[in-house]
């Protein structure tokens, strides 16, 4: 059996805080899937140290967080503070879920780059994850 | 934080340093070595190299069963005995690759979360990337990263199997094979394959109806096989609870001292290698023919040829492989 070598794109969906709705986060995990990613789903009530650690150890390229609890503002920036303090500064961040169209600027501004509300087709968020992750090679 | 924002800036002294911090115990370059040798990029063969000398220190453990056997839940209360007595751990968890898509869903760290603060532990999903036999085909090579990071013990957790996936016995030192009261009637255990591959026997779900049942119908089943000096133990865990877990914990040393007792440890690591270089020169082979069939006029003509039903398959192989020596 050969294995084709090519690049797979590896995301992790992470749920932080505390609201306990992953319907959205499972669909995306599914359309990334379908998309040809390896997708990392690690469920509820993530920490922000779990999910840096995970988006360590697996080498996601892209980390994908889906909020609704309202409680993005204080957590994001902590995701980002975890993923710098482990040098994974070049993972792209993307955040989904109930996002206030006041604070969608200033989460752009913290570092995540897309960010992406309710009814957003799933083509867009596949086709932005594809153009801007990092490229490979990567140290 | 050291990182080259743009690809390839000279394969060899980024390897070298790469591997560097790699024996350093630096996590970040870890994992991307890791992804380096998954990828199977050119520099991954210079990553291997550098590193394997620093390889063998870790116990190599394989635990393969069918899907919703446990195999994960099982991992954590092993994992959880082994770091309360001080051993470092990594795994790798193995799960399908979409035939359609390419893309995969890894789920198995879901239920490993409890060890994401401690840095004795390393978690590493991997999908199977197309192989079949319940690995991926670079499984054995980030098994040995992972190694020469340091750690104690590498645990390979394979994707559900049916009855032929028996890649990680090629891999491991130590096989566990789970199996759960309630799938099959005593033909499915006749059946060869995982049963034959397996070191030790793992009835979980054993507070489930039918787990004494299965047990008797596997003793029957091992008295049935002749093998030379290791007769596979059968223990019963509860998993979920950690019941029976310590002993499995002692068959796995059992088995161990076994192993290094009668040289056969030794054995299983030539018989491995052997198989690992006729794999991996398959692998250069095939990457070579196709180098002579696609766009080739000579193989485009035999082709037709075919079609025509002038000649056969074989003949044609035949001639692609005598155009193989330089």
């Amino acid at each position: 059996m050969v294995t084709a070598i090519e690049r797979k794109i590896r995301v992790l969906v992470a749920k932080p805080g505390l609201d306990g709705h992953d319907r959205g986060a499972k669909v995306i995990a599914r359309a990334l899937r379908d998309a040809g990613m390896e997708v990392i789903y690690t469920g509820l009530h993530q920490t922000p140290e779990m999910i840096a650690e995970a988006a360590l150890q697996e080498d996601v390229d892209a980390v994908g967080l889906s909020i609704l609890s309202g409680a993005h503002m204080a957590l994001f920036p902590r995701v980002l503070a975890e993923l710098h303090k482990r040098g994974m500064d070049d993972v792209l961040v993307c955040a989904g879920g109930i996002i206030p169209p006041d604070d969608v600027e200033p989460v752009r501004q913290m570092g995540i780059k897309g960010v992406f509300g309710p009814g957003t087709p799933m083509d867009e968020v596949v086709t932005f994850i594809r153009a801007n992750v990092r490229p490979e090679g990567h140290a | 934080m050291t990182r080259t924002p743009t690809a390839e800036p000279g394969p060899a002294p980024a390897v070298a340093d790469l591997a560097t911090r790699v024996l350093a115990g630096d996590r970040l370059a870890l994992t991307r070595a890791i992804t380096r040798v998954e990828n199977g990029r050119r520099e991954a063969a210079a990553l291997l190299q550098a590193l394997t000398p620093h390889t063998g220190h870790a116990y190599l453990l394989g635990i393969t069963g069918p899907p919703g056997g446990g195999k994960s839940t099982l991992t954590t209360a092993l994992v959880t005995l082994l770091r309360a007595r001080g051993d470092t751990v990594a795994i790798i968890a193995v799960d399908p690759t979409s035939a359609l898509s390419g893309g995969a869903l890894l789920g198995d760290r879901i239920r490993m979360l409890e060890f994401y603060d401690d840095p004795g532990v390393f978690i590493r999903s991997m999908a199977s990337r197309g192989v079949l036999g319940g690995l991926s085909a670079t499984t054995g090579d980030v098994a040995r990263v992972l190694d020469a990071f340091g750690f104690d013990w590498v645990i390979i957790e394979t994707v559900g199997v049916g009855q032929g996936e028996v890649a990680v016995a090629g891999l491991a030192d130590t096989t566990l094979l789970i199996e759960v009261p309630g799938l099959g009637d005593d033909v499915q255990a006749i059946k060869a394959g995982v049963l034959e591959v397996a070191d030790i026997l793992v009835i979980n779900k054993a507070d489930k109806e039918g787990a004494t049942k299965l047990a008797t119908t596997l003793r029957g089943m091992l008295s049935l096989a002749h093998t030379p000096g290791w007769s596979p133990p059968i223990v019963q865990t509860v998993a979920a609870t950690g019941q029976g877990v310590p002993e499995l914990l002692a068959a796995i040393a059992n088995h161990r001292g076994y192993l290094e007792h009668s040289g056969a440890r030794t054995d299983r690591t030539r018989a491995r290698l052997r198989a690992e270089v006729l794999d991996r020169a398959q692998e250069l082979l095939t990457a070579r023919l196709l180098g002579l069939m696609d766009g080739d006029a000579g193989f485009t003509a035999a082709l037709a040829q075919l079609v025509a039903r002038e000649r056969d398959p074989a003949s044609v192989a035949a001639d692609l492989v005598a155009r193989l020596a330089p």
